[in-house]
């Protein structure tokens, strides 16, 4: 019982021991102690999934977990994507297909759609809708969005 | 948010424990998607944090044990709705399972949290209460088992006692053929609470049992004995005549997400669309 805990995580492939206050959510801990600041912060409740990583492999609002939780897992965020400097398929669509436009909700929505296309390498609009509709995007760039996650799948066959 | 002590239990005895050191002091953790957010608004001001997840007995499993198929309580509903024995013997529950939240809350929330956060709205209430779900308590005192149908007193509120934690929910595994359906309107598709929901499930013996969500203070389920509903020859006005006794049980109120007229309407259409699927439904297993 504490009000500090002791947490190993690794982080985009490093390892890290640290302590964290109980009350720190995955979120803070990622943007305020590591800087990773490509995992944003929005709505706070689950609901807008701007603040989506994956744990273990498997998609999470980073808002909703405790650092505390954290412990023992594998996380990737946004930063953890590319591979020396080279953007992966699915950032390259992004590019590709015009779907950034302010690019707030974009790093989630990448990280939502690695998670979809990790479980249906090779999903129909409406999965890739379904996969998708735990990130909401205000500027209102879905067709671009879902279109860049086809596309991203297309060239993986 | 507040601060608060965290603590990770490894066994259901020391949880227990904690949960009698810390009396009312203390709040559970399980999949967090409802817990955190009530941390942060302060809703919950607890003194000390019960995560839950690193406790043996409640580690995530799914397991089949005389005519019972019982979910340990820290099983998110990501691996349910994935499990081919309940997409086989629980379809309506599989597909109130798809509608909770988004892929990031269904890899974090529970099935178990989902039912004790007892809002009147729980996607997956209906579902447990229509399949005749039991809950299994544990509390130092020993254990116990409650049906579903008398967990919930009302929105935020079970028969759990200070000190006590479900420790998993059973489904009993009917031999008998049913055709089971879920249905559930919102605003937004993904990502919202259910304005109305409900299963209906017609068992080949003529019985057939509604349960719904969000139009009472609680979810609730009513069964129909005459076998009028589950009759494919039985015509429309006597079927509607028997909706509507079941539907007396329903109180929808009026709030953001509609109001009651609408509800009612709603309830009476759903009602009648989801008996139509679950007839074919059974025809069809």
């Amino acid at each position: 019982m504490q009000s500090t805990v002791r947490i190993h995580v690794t982080v985009n492939g490093a390892d890290r021991d640290v302590d964290v206050a109980a009350n720190t959510t995955l979120l803070d801990f990622l943007r305020d102690d590591l800087q990773l600041t490509g995992t944003k912060e929005c709505c706070d409740l689950g609901e807008c999934g701007a603040c989506t990583v994956l744990i273990d492999g498997r998609s999470v609002n980073s808002c909703l977990v405790l650092a505390a939780e954290a412990d023992a897992g594998d996380i990737t965020t946004i930063e953890g994507l590319e591979t020396d400097g080279l953007l992966n398929a699915l950032q390259d669509a992004f590019l590709a297909k015009g779907a950034v436009q302010c690019g707030f909700c974009i790093p989630a929505q990448v990280m939502a759609a690695q998670y979809l296309l990790q479980r249906i390498p090779h999903p129909t609009d409406t999965e890739v809708r379904e996969g998708l509709s735990g990130n909401l995007c205000r500027c209102g760039g879905y067709v671009q969005i879902c279109e860049a996650v086809m596309a991203a799948a297309d060239a993986g066959r | 948010m507040q601060p608060f002590d965290y603590a990770r239990p490894a066994t259901l005895s020391e949880a227990l424990q904690l949960l009698d050191r810390s009396g009312p002091e203390a709040c559970l953790l399980a999949g967090g998607t409802d817990v955190v957010v009530a941390l942060r608004n302060r809703t919950l001001r607890p003194k000390l944090v019960v995560d839950l997840k690193r406790v043996d007995e409640l580690r995530p499993a799914i397991s089949e044990e005389a005519g019972w198929l019982t979910i340990a309580a820290t099983t998110v509903i990501a691996d349910i709705n994935d499990d081919h024995r309940i997409r086989t013997r629980f379809r309506a529950l599989v597909d109130a399972g798809a509608t909770v939240g988004s892929d990031q809350i269904r890899n974090r929330a529970t099935l178990t949290g989902n039912i004790c956060h007892a809002s009147p709205a729980a996607d997956t209430a209906p579902a447990l209460l229509a399949y005749g779900a039991v809950v299994n308590v544990a509390g130092s005192q020993g254990t116990r088992r409650v049906n579903l149908s008398d967990f919930f007193i009302g929105p935020g509120n079970t028969v759990l006692r200070q000190g006590e934690l479900v420790s998993s929910i059973s489904l009993p595994l009917s031999s008998e053929r049913r055709g089971a359906t879920f249905a559930r309107i919102t605003r937004r598709r993904g990502v919202d609470l259910a304005t109305v929901s409900l299963c209906c499930i017609v068992e080949a013996s003529g019985r057939t049992t509604f349960a719904y969500g969000a139009v009472g203070p609680k979810p609730f389920v009513v069964v129909d004995d005459s076998g009028v509903l589950a009759d494919p020859g039985a015509g429309a006005d006597a079927k509607d005549e028997a909706l509507r006794r079941v539907l007396t049980h329903a109180s929808p109120i009026s709030d953001v997400r509609g109001s009651r007229e609408y509800r009612e309407a709603m309830l009476h259409v759903m009602s009648r669309r989801a008996l139509q699927t679950s007839i074919e439904r059974l025809a069809a297993a």
